[in-house]
């Protein structure tokens, strides 16, 4: 069966692997890349968890095959900290304790992260339901909401 | 889990990949968006030999009016849909759908063309198209054929598409004045398949329904037009009375089973409310859209926006 040899761009570095036709992009991320900030969490494309963002849709990457990430832009959790400084979404998670667990995470982040990039003002129903396909199972989101308006508002000001 | 080994091509081109579905007959599925397939082929409910990768050919990605019809690309992303200025002001039964199809990250892969090609009646569009009286494009080795919804749709997952074909277009009949459309669903959560879900895209003359077309979603084998709801409304003003009726002829026409989203009595009930609300938007909306012509218009019944329960 196909084995194919992928290049794309990886955080903004340019990279070239060999995989089988039927690995998951998830799992090339955690196990080839060894990125394991990109969560698996129910293997249903239910939870969002392995959100990351390919040329430049929020996606959930236990939906797509890493070959079709061919000659395309991957964008992970590990990308979204500049030098060694949060993201104003990553800030406003710290800032409003917009996590338990932290397993969600990730994927809220990339998912938040793309929605703002769209919509800098989102109202409180926007965001609630720009989050909806990806689910926490502890923080009753209010504090992921108020952690993305935090972000927002910083976003805004800079603007 | 990991899905069973197969061969992967991406093709650029439309010929190529019905060439390509030639080379492989009988043992290779088409991946578009991958939302439906790719969860079935991690569970190996599907364990193609072959994958034809069609979402690199971007000749399939378009959203036009022409010639009397909107034409969408089968490589319509539901996003696209979702943003849209010409469905939010044109084709509201269509906006509301794309809305409601999974949750907005499957969206942003997930393509009209393979909601309808997997022919699943739990999936959204299927009523939505047959409410619209859409007609689907197919393409392959021997050409271009035009298939009404009414016949597209011929069991579970079956569709009147033939082994080597591709589904290129789904062409929607441009609204008619007086008329509006509206897709009401009943979800217990955001990114699960309907209890019931109705389209409806209704035409009003001197308040009586001249035209209806009502199609349900996941309360049948396969996607369902409620013909008897439609006949008992066409030429009647929507009253309550009517449209209850309507309501119950459809709950008794449906064949849904019982699972963790209810019991058949309670899927059939669902089905007589979500028609009611969706006719009930519909009218709202074809009188709204009266009002902001500025026209003097006939008052098309009573209860409007009421007892929709």
């Amino acid at each position: 069966m196909s084995t194919h040899q992928i290049s794309l761009s990886v955080n903004g570095e340019a990279v070239t692997r060999e995989v089988e036709a039927r690995t998951l992009l998830v799992h090339f991320i955690r196990e080839h890349l060894e990125l394991t900030g990109t969560h698996i969490g129910c293997d249903t494309t239910s939870c969002g968890a392995c959100t990351v963002v390919l040329d430049g849709r929020p996606t959930k990457s236990c939906t797509v095959f890493a070959v079709q990430a061919n000659g395309r832009t991957l964008e992970t959790i590990e990308s979204v900290a500049k030098g060694g400084k949060l993201h104003p979404v990553q800030e406003g998670f710290w800032e409003k304790h917009g996590l338990q667990c932290g397993f969600c995470t990730p994927g809220m982040i990339m998912t938040a992260k793309s929605l703002l990039e769209k919509n800098k003002q989102p109202t409180e129903m926007e965001i609630r339901e720009g989050i909806s396909g990806n689910i926490c199972r502890c923080t009753g989101y209010n504090k992921i909401v108020e952690a993305i308006q935090y972000a927002s508002a910083k976003l805004s000001e800079g603007a | 889990m990991i899905p069973a080994q197969f061969d992967y091509h991406a093709p650029k081109s439309l010929a190529e990949a019905i060439a390509l579905l030639k080379q492989n007959a009988g043992s290779a599925k088409v991946l578009a968006g991958g939302q439906s397939l790719i969860p079935a082929m991690r569970f190996r409910l599907a364990q193609p030999e072959v994958l034809i990768d069609i979402s690199g050919i971007a000749e399939l990605e378009y959203l036009r009016e022409q010639n009397g019809y909107l034409a969408i690309g089968a490589l319509t992303r539901e996003t696209a849909l979702e943003e849209s200025p010409l469905i939010a002001q044109r084709y509201p039964l269509l906006a509301d759908t794309a809305k409601v199809v999974a949750d907005p990250l499957v969206r942003q892969r997930a393509t009209v063309g393979g909601n309808l090609a997997h022919a699943d009646p739990a999936n959204d569009h299927p009523a939505t198209m047959l409410a619209y009286g859409a007609r689907v494009i197919v393409r392959g080795p021997a050409g271009e054929r035009s298939i009404d919804i009414d016949d597209f749709f011929t069991g579970l997952f079956a569709s009147s598409m033939k082994e080597g074909e591709i589904l290129t277009e789904i062409r929607v009949p441009v609204p008619r004045p007086n008329s509006s459309g509206a897709y009401v669903k009943i979800e217990r959560k955001v990114g699960d398949y309907a209890v019931s879900a109705a389209a409806v895209q209704l035409e009003l003359e001197q308040g009586v329904v001249k035209s209806v077309r009502i199609g349900l979603t996941n309360v049948n084998p396969s996607p369902l037009r409620a013909k008897e709801a439609e006949t008992r409304l066409i030429g009647q003003a929507l009253t309550e009375e009517n449209l209850e009726a309507a309501g119950k002829l459809a709950a008794q026409a449906c064949d849904p089973s019982a699972d963790l989203r209810g019991s058949v009595e309670y899927k059939r009930d669902v089905t007589r409310v979500v028609l009611k609300r969706a006719v009930r938007l519909a009218q709202g909306r074809i009188e709204q859209s009266r009002i902001e012509h500025g026209r003097r218009g006939e008052s098309s019944g009573q209860g409007r926006g009421n007892g929709a329960n």
